[in-house]
């Protein structure tokens, strides 16, 4: 691990302006992703500015929205009453990911811009575009039975690891990033950018932008939401494939619905195809099938990872089926 | 700034934060200087970008098992390394040291962390409790005893985090059925496969707690 100093914060403006003095500076939240990544040598900050100490841990709600602060842990959020009668999908995705353990520290904000799992980039010696921009991607010709198979380019395969954030692009979140002047909101799906040419910019965060809040808004779908992610094993592992899915079912029809993958794509994934294939079908398994094969029919498949196309259906059509049945129920 | 721990020793860490503050954050004020070392303030010459990082430890107070200690290190130590390296207490396990595998799980302010993934440095005002605290003098604690009656265990390496994990999960009060000990317990492995025996354990604790 490099040498770094420690500075510890009490108000957004002083996080900010710290960030903006010293460009190879970090924001520290709950650390269990940055500093992996110190122990690795993937990131060597000259200064970690620790952002636990700003107010930033609230959970609040009104009639339209349940707003979660940056700083509020994971479980915190996943085991908040309205989160969990409301938004259900949430929690679960939540719950689906890391350890208890780690969810008591990782935090909204940490959670949302946590970095893929993909080995090579993990691993200061391999060819990596997203860690070192122009050095090529060892995944393309190397082990990538977990890689994406939607939104790749010959830049990057690499998945976004994030459960919650499959969740919180279901449910129409949207990001509250402040700079040093204003607090300006984006939609999640806005958030997250596409890799293109260049892997190694994920978002639409600017230097020293500080995330203190995600929005949800309440729908006539949330309440009806679930998570499902199938992984090589039942616990504490990352998604192979994962769905979100809220529905709004009236007389066995569906009226609206909003799903998003994950697991299977190089961000979390709102899946408009199959959103459209839905919209005004009857609530049955064909109709689940034809949504997730519309939008699975962009897939592309590496050596390793074909499995994952029939994967990602299955697990769309089991998530979608389960939220109708809360429907009814 | 919050009130970070340097005093202690001398008022030795008064005096840096001050020097610290005039060296690094410039106009801005010492207000945003850093609290503990760094290499861009240590005085290496930029003709020389080779010299090694100064030393940047610092002193700062962890507050263990009901006492204080003071200790001197770097920012980047984490908390697992403190308590071993630094105050010798060796109960709690290094295992992958990347948060997956849960053998250095301790509790701050009573709830269950991964020691290897957070620095020492983000934990100076708060209570941490390793395996070394749970026991009452010779008494030990319900899930020690429990762990003991069902045989939680093989080769012990895994045990102290998984002995502190089941408190901090008794803690959170989450649990009931033992599917939900299992995926309440899966942050952390045990590779001797005691598994059946420690969701007895906990199950027992449970009851007792
Ligand atoms: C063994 C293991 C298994 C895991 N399994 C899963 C899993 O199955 N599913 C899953 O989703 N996740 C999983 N995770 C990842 C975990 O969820 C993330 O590490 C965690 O959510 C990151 O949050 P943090 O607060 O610790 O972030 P940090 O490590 O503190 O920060 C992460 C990044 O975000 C930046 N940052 C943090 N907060 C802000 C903010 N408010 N504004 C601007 N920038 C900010 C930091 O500078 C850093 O770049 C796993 C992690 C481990 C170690
Ligand atoms: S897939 Fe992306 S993250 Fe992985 S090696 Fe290639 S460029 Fe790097």
């Amino acid at each position: 691990m490099n040498d770094f100093s420690y500075s510890r914060p009490t108000t957004t403006t002083e996080a900010i302006q710290t960030l903006l003095s010293h460009p190879d500076a970090l924001y520290l939240a709950g650390g269990t992703n940055v500093i992996d990544h110190l122990k690795l040598g993937v990131v060597t900050p000259s200064q970690l500015v620790d952002i636990r100490h700003l107010g930033l841990d609230k959970i609040s709600t009104d009639a339209q929205s349940v707003t979660i602060g940056a700083g509020a842990t994971n479980s915190a959020a996943a085991y908040h009453h309205e989160i969990q009668t409301h938004f259900p999908a949430l929690a679960e995705a939540i719950l689906a990911g890391a350890s208890p353990q780690l969810r008591n520290v990782a935090t909204t904000g940490g959670n949302l811009l946590q970095k893929t799992r993909c080995t090579y980039f993990r691993d200061i010696h391999s060819a990596c575009n997203k860690r070192q921009p122009g050095s090529g991607c060892a995944a393309l010709e190397g082990f990538n039975r977990s890689h994406a198979i939607l939104g790749t380019s010959d830049a990057c395969i690499a998945t976004h690891p994030s459960d919650m954030a499959v969740a919180l692009t279901a449910l129409e979140a949207v990001i509250h990033i402040q700079d040093q002047s204003v607090v300006r909101t984006v939609p999640i799906e806005a958030f997250y950018v596409s890799y293109g040419e260049d892997p190694a910019k994920e978002n639409v965060l600017k230097p020293g932008d500080l995330i203190v809040a995600i929005e949800i808004p309440r729908t006539a779908w949330a309440g009806h939401s679930r998570y499902v992610k199938a992984r090589d094993r039942s616990s504490y592992e990352f998604a192979l494939a994962s769905a979100a899915v809220a529905v709004d079912v009236d007389a066995g029809k569906i009226r609206n619905c909003r799903i998003a993958l994950g697991g299977v794509a190089t961000k979390p994934w709102r899946a408009h195809a199959a959103e459209a294939a839905l919209v005004g079908q009857s609530a049955t398994p064909v109709a689940f099938r034809a949504a997730a094969e519309a939008e699975l029919a962009s897939a592309k498949a590496q050596k390793e990872n074909g499995f994952k196309i029939e994967l990602c259906k299955r697990v769309m059509v089991k998530a979608l089926q389960e939220a109708a049945e809360m429907r009814r129920a | 700034m919050d009130n970070f721990e340097e005093q202690g020793k001398g008022g030795e860490g008064v005096s840096r934060r001050g020097l610290l503050g005039a060296a690094i954050t410039g106009g801005a004020g010492a207000a945003l200087a850093p609290l503990l070392g760094n290499r861009a303030a240590a005085a290496v010459p930029a003709s020389s970008p080779s010299a090694p990082p100064a030393s940047s430890a610092a002193g700062m107070t962890l507050h263990v098992n009901g006492q204080a200690h003071w200790v001197e290190i770097e920012p980047r130590v984490t908390l697992v390394d403190a308590l071993r390296d630094h105050l010798g207490m060796y109960g709690t396990k290094k295992g992958c040291d990347h948060g997956q595998c849960g053998a250095c799980t301790v509790l701050i302010n009573g709830v269950r962390v991964n020691s290897c993934l957070t620095l020492a440095a983000m934990h100076t005002n708060e209570e941490i409790t390793t395996i070394e605290g749970l026991a009452d003098g010779d008494r030990l604690h319900p899930v020690q005893e429990a762990f003991i009656e069902h045989d939680g265990f093989q080769c012990g390496y895994c045990t102290p985090g998984q002995i502190c994990s089941a408190v901090g999960l008794i803690h959170e009060g989450h649990t009931k059925t033992d599917d939900q000990i299992r995926e309440g317990m899966a942050g952390n492995i045990c590779r001797c496969g005691a598994y059946s025996n420690i969701v007895d354990a906990v199950k027992k604790a449970m009851k007792v707690s």
